[in-house]
């Protein structure tokens, strides 16, 4: 397909004889050949890539001045507040990138939900990107411990718990993971460690995840396969490289996200408790209980399904299960669906239906994930976590029966 | 498309109404302004001198207080330093934890932070809330933080409110008297209009306080968002004139 693979002189000449430089530069930007119809939503894959980065230098500037230990982690968060040369803004650039980084891949991840690019060939895109959702839960959670505030303290507190909730091996367990009894000193400097270690295998995990990518090439809003369809050079008819048309695209998304962004780090950095928790800003208290203890909000779907389910024989381990269950089934997406159309757009009314209910789902659980338990808010909750799960569980059915249309030969406008 | 997001609110709605039902205790607006540097200072100089026997303000250096107040190292040693601490120590105080405990029944909570925790709304009404309940080791307790430890320090300047009861219906269908605010008492020092001035620059110096770069953060963010207006216009440029040829 591609017609010059090396440069033969000069410097670039030099490396590409040491190195395949000119080839991948080749493969993955200046001839990989996307569609040339990408929408609003293409815009989250980059854009996440982007959080990450900032994720990664803020975090690395953070880690010259915090210090990992239950006596001096508070202080130390409010001595980069304060004294450290721009340390306000490294902090806030990276509280607040970790809930944009959920933002984006949340919206990443819908994107695929409606156009279907899960399916064959990109189950295996599909299950990287699922692992990358794994890897960035557990480095949140981690994370989330280190300001070693009131809500850090107890909500890794609750987290860990549930650890102690698996049966028989339970209680060990999350001594096990704690280090200690408690949330503790130990507890900190071993989260502290994962903290640092998970954003570079997040890193390499997304690598992965662009080699499928490129290996069987991008969906599109169509749900089209632009390789069926090539010239006679071989070139996707539908396609455009990547570089220069995307990357100027991507520039144009980059430049809205980073105004939304700083718009979030320089006037509202907590955004009313929703980013950073009020309680917070008090100091790990062991032997003193907020009122209220609620994970960041971009946990608080699978936090509201937990309390949604009963404990049973005196057990909260179903409440863990399901919780786990509703990450885990979406590895199982690719093959529950038995639609013939891949995209939204050609697709009949009941998947529609279907995806609707599973965003509101999503959204009301989040939401009810962050308030008191109350009667009426668990059984809403019950009602909804019911409501997720059928998505999935009944998609084999409602993709089968649902009316399609006829999906064209070429990518439309 | 369109129909199926217009539904989908309205499923959302059962949840909205849940979220609208507001619940606590009234607060009062604080009404503060970090612009306002005499504020500032006045407030500085209340906690100096009421709040900080007991309360530390142990993230703040007296120094980086004085350059953002506005007040020379001269006069902050001969003002604000009563303890022969150095301009650039933090502003802790000689109070242990176990103290605290032992004459208020609770450690006193730092207040570098409060109005992030609790909200300068609340510190505010707080601050105004004391009144008189013979029941409460100090004689005082509080509308915003019932059974509350801490003496009424502000009882000279403000004097001592009376409590307001209302009957109302207890759990077991009971009459129980609820306080439900206050009215003035045994007068202090200060007139109302004088004491609401002087716990809104408390207030307003606790805010200021817990996050003391907040204007400087609002100034730059303008810059910032700025510079990114003019640098979509570009990109957006950029992608239009790359773009021409995809048809």
């Amino acid at each position: 397909m591609s017609t010059e693979t090396t440069a033969s002189t000069g410097f670039v000449g030099w490396i590409d004889k040491r190195f395949p430089l000119t080839k991948v530069w080749n493969e993955h930007l200046a001839e990989y050949y996307a569609p040339k119809n990408f929408n609003f939503w293409y815009y989250f894959g980059s854009l996440a890539l982007l959080v990450l980065v900032i994720q990664i230098l803020t975090g690395i500037w953070l880690a010259m001045s915090y210090k990992p230990s239950a006596a001096d982690a508070f202080a130390s968060v409010e001595y980069i507040m304060r004294d450290v040369n721009w340390g306000w803004l490294i902090r806030y650039m990276h509280s607040t990138g970790a809930s944009f980084f959920f933002i984006a891949v949340y919206l990443h991840m819908f994107r695929a939900l409606m156009y279907g690019s899960y399916r064959k060939p990109r189950e295996l895109l599909w299950i990287i990107g699922l692992i990358i959702y794994l890897a960035m839960m557990a480095t949140a959670f981690f994370g989330y411990l280190l300001p070693w505030g009131q809500m850090s303290f107890w909500g890794a507190q609750v987290i860990v718990n549930l650890f102690a909730a698996v049966p028989g091996i339970g209680e060990e367990l999350s001594v096990w993971v704690r280090g200690d009894y408690v949330i503790s000193d130990a507890t900190l400097n071993r989260f502290f460690a994962f903290h640092f270690l998970l954003p570079f295998v997040l890193a390499a995990l997304v690598f992965l995840h662009i080699v499928a990518l490129h290996k069987v090439g991008s969906n599109n809003p169509d749900g089209i396969e632009i390789k069926e369809n090539k010239d006679e050079k071989g070139i996707p008819k539908d396609g455009i490289p990547f570089h220069p048309y995307y990357t100027v695209k991507d520039i144009v998304g980059i430049a809205v996200f980073l105004a939304v962004f700083s718009a979030v780090v320089f006037f509202a950095p907590d955004l009313g408790g929703l980013f950073l928790e009020a309680p917070n800003f008090q100091p790990a208290n062991p032997l003193k209980t907020p009122e209220h203890i609620a994970p960041v909000w971009y946990f608080t779907p699978y936090y509201a399904m937990l309390r949604a389910v009963p404990p049973m024989f005196g057990s909260q381990f179903p409440g863990v299960v399901v919780m786990f269950a509703a990450i885990l089934i979406m590895f199982l997406l690719p093959w529950l669906d038995r639609s013939p159309v891949k995209s939204v757009r050609y697709r009949g009314p009941l998947f529609k239906i279907a995806l609707a209910v599973f965003a509101v789902s999503f959204v009301v659980l989040a939401y009810l994930g962050l308030q008191p338990a109350s009667p009426v808010s668990t059984l809403m909750a019950q009602i909804f976590t019911v409501l997720y799960f059928a998505f999935f569980l009944l998609m084999p059915i409602y993709t089968k029966i649902d009316k399609t249309k006829p999906v064209p030969e070429r990518v439309t406008k | 498309m369109r129909k199926l997001f217009v539904a989908s609110l309205l499923l959302l709605a059962p949840v909205l109404a849940i979220a609208a039902g507001g619940h606590g205790v009234h607060l009062e607006d604080a009404g503060i302004d970090l612009a306002d540097r005499e504020s500032l200072q006045r407030g500085a100089k209340y906690f100096v001198n009421y709040c900080m026997g007991c309360h530390s303000m142990q993230y703040m250096r007296y120094n980086r207080m004085g350059e953002d107040l506005g007040i020379d190292e001269v006069s902050l040693r001969q003002n604000l330093i009563l303890d022969g601490s150095k301009p650039g120590d933090l502003m802790n105080n000689a109070m242990r934890p176990e103290d605290g405990e032992k004459w208020f029944g609770t450690a006193v909570p730092d207040l570098t932070l409060v109005t992030r925790w609790r909200s300068p709304d609340w510190v505010f009404s707080y601050l105004k809330g004391f009144y008189r309940d013979e029941a409460r080791p100090y004689g005082v307790n509080n509308l915003v933080f019932p059974e509350v430890g801490m003496p009424h320090v502000l009882a000279p300047l403000q004097g001592l409110q009376n409590p307001v009861f209302e009957e109302k219906q207890g759990p077991g269908g009971e009459a129980i008297k609820q306080v439900v605010g206050v009215e003035p008492g045994q007068s202090g020092s200060q007139s109302a209009e004088e004491y609401d001035l002087m716990v809104r620059d408390l207030t307003n110096f606790l805010t200021y306080a817990g996050e003391p770069m907040r204007l400087e953060r609002q100034q730059l963010g303008i810059y910032v968002l700025l510079f990114l207006g003019l640098f979509f216009i570009l990109a957006y440029a950029l992608k239009k004139e790359y773009w021409k040829d995809v048809h």
